[in-house]
């Protein structure tokens, strides 16, 4: 199955608190994460992608182009970059957000396409 | 009810979950095995009036069923391809008389951490118990269209976002079967201590509940929690009958009649909680059928060994360090150290205002400043719970308290 990946970061204060001393592990940094995803070819693409600032919406109405700065709505979680992933069920789609460093400080939004 | 009919109503009870799980696993489409599922019933109950009850009726259900699904989808041309690739499926696994049981698959799937608990729970009473979405939302006290729009929602979801039918690997277990087990707790409880409604409990749900966790324990016998809660259901179920007078009002452990205690209920609860401990990997069911085993085998209120129960509290917060536990654990020590040692703990919750609008936070600190003659607080503090309470049955228990407060 295909899923896009939404990486978002946290509301502003809603930040996680420094992970409690016995956990140790860290996540791995993003380079790994990308290459080890492409090698098991489950990274088809993505990228990051520029702040909603500047963002630019449009929308068509009475056949007139409506152009306005800012994103399509105003969440406090900010889209950060986007990545389509290639994974045999939601389980392994989770497993593999779960290793993005962005899972660790914002999240993970698993969106699957729309098939049928 | 006839013979028949009590036997065929035991049959559906056995065997529902295990004809549906076949044909999720034969078809993956989940409306439909719960269609095949009705039509296969619907079959035995005109054949088996006539011919008699097969030897094996699961096997013969989930045949006639797993037969029904491959002719509609052989018929809907579209679904072929599907079909195809399902026959290359591993073959579903069977219990010791070859019968298919692929009912674990389908109660991990059911309570999956991407559905929300409230599906998880409306999903595993469709699909799993058998409940008819009318009786679902009877149940939870909702209009049947919001309980069907929940579970086709759910449906939905597993379908389309790959939600896989199976039982996780082991490195998910864990954290998968403590959701499973909290659905069936929370079904259980949701009957035993009805949140809001006229009776205080609803035992149909008890009764899903110690059924489904009956099919728990045995599909997993090496897992003591899935035991663990069977005992702790069992245990808390057979003082039902002493948990009401004969016109619904609540009535205390210490007061109840124990000979109405179902004895052989608690026994059998007791046994269970024994071979789980036996494996040595104590978890918060195993603890909390314990604390339940020291009431229910007390010969007499009195003779309840609080201070072991206090213990067993102090472990269970270790585990599960919630207020609700706490607050439990200060009735204990109440009990174990008397009414003031019991009280310092319930105030320090209060403060922590970790319970506020919990009816039963200001219920037990009332109770306990009765027993210490502390009249005019316990009166505010009957107050203060009153205000909280939403079943009716435990507002009179609470009024009545409050009213007996003026004799002494």
């Amino acid at each position: 199955m295909k899923y896009l990946f939404l990486i978002c970061s946290e509301a502003p204060g809603n930040e996680p608190a420094p992970p409690r001393e016995t956990i140790a592990t860290q996540p791995m940094p993003i380079e790994e994460w990308v290459a080890e995803m492409d090698a098991r070819g489950a990274r088809l693409t993505g990228d990051r992608v520029r702040p909603a600032s500047e963002a630019t919406t449009v929308r068509v109405r009475n056949g007139e182009t409506v152009v306005l700065d800012g994103p399509y709505a105003e969440t406090k979680e900010q889209m950060a970059g986007f990545d389509i992933i290639e994974a045999e069920n939601l389980d392994e789609a989770i497993e593999i957000a779960a290793k993005h460093p962005m899972a660790w400080h914002g999240m993970i939004d698993i969106r699957p396409f729309w098939t049928e | 009810m006839t013979g028949f009919d009590a036997e065929f109503t035991a049959i559906y009870h056995a065997e529902w979950g295990r004809v549906v799980a076949a044909v999720i696993r034969l078809t993956g489409d989940w409306d439909l095995a719960e269609e095949c599922a009705q039509d296969a019933f619907a079959k035995a109950l005109e054949r088996w009036r006539h011919d008699g009850v097969p030897p094996r009726p699961g096997g013969w259900l989930v045949i006639t069923a797993r037969n029904r699904a491959v002719d509609r989808l052989r018929r809907a041309t579209v679904e072929a391809a599907k079909l195809r690739e399902v026959a290359r499926m591993r073959l579903p696994r069977a219990d010791e008389q070859g019968i298919p049981d692929d009912r674990l698959e389908l109660i991990f799937t059911c309570c999956h951490p991407a559905l929300d608990q409230d599906a998880q729970v409306a999903l595993t009473l469709r699909t799993l118990a058998g409940l008819t979405t009318a009786e679902i939302a009877r149940a939870f006290l909702l209009p049947e269209k919001t309980m069907a729009q929940r579970l086709f929602r759910a449906k939905s979801k597993i379908r389309n976002a790959g939600i896989p039918f199976r039982v996780p690997p082991d490195h998910l277990l864990p954290d998968r079967l403590a959701a499973v087990l909290a659905v069936v707790y929370l079904l259980f409880n949701e009957g035993y201590a009805a949140t809001a409604g006229r009776d205080l409990t609803r035992p149909d749900l008890t009764a899903e509940a110690i059924r489904l966790g009956e099919v728990l324990a045995a599909l997993m016998p090496d897992e003591p929690e899935a035991v663990g809660l069977l005992a702790l259901m069992l245990l808390h179920d057979a003082r039902r009958p002493a948990r009401t007078d004969a016109a619904g009002n609540l009535v205390p452990l210490d007061e109840q009649d124990r000979s109405c205690w179902d004895h052989d209920r608690i026994a059998r609860g007791d046994a269970l909680l024994r071979q789980a401990l036996r494996r040595g990997r104590p978890g918060p069911y195993q603890i909390q059928a314990a604390i339940a085993a020291c009431h229910a085998t007390a010969p007499e209120a009195a003779a309840t060994d609080w201070v072991e129960i206090a213990a067993l509290y102090g472990e269970l917060a270790k585990l599960t360090p919630t207020p609700v536990v706490e607050l439990n654990r200060a009735v204990a020590v109440a009990m174990a150290d008397g009414p003031q040692a019991g009280l310092a703990l319930v105030d320090r919750l209060a403060a922590s205002g970790a319970l506020a609008g919990y009816h039963l936070l200001p219920a037990t600190r009332a109770d306990l400043l009765r027993r210490l003659g502390r009249t005019t607080e316990a009166a505010a503090a009957y107050d203060a719970a009153l205000a909280l309470v939403r079943s009716d049955t435990e507002r009179r228990y609470l009024e009545s308290r409050r009213a007996a407060l003026r004799g002494t």
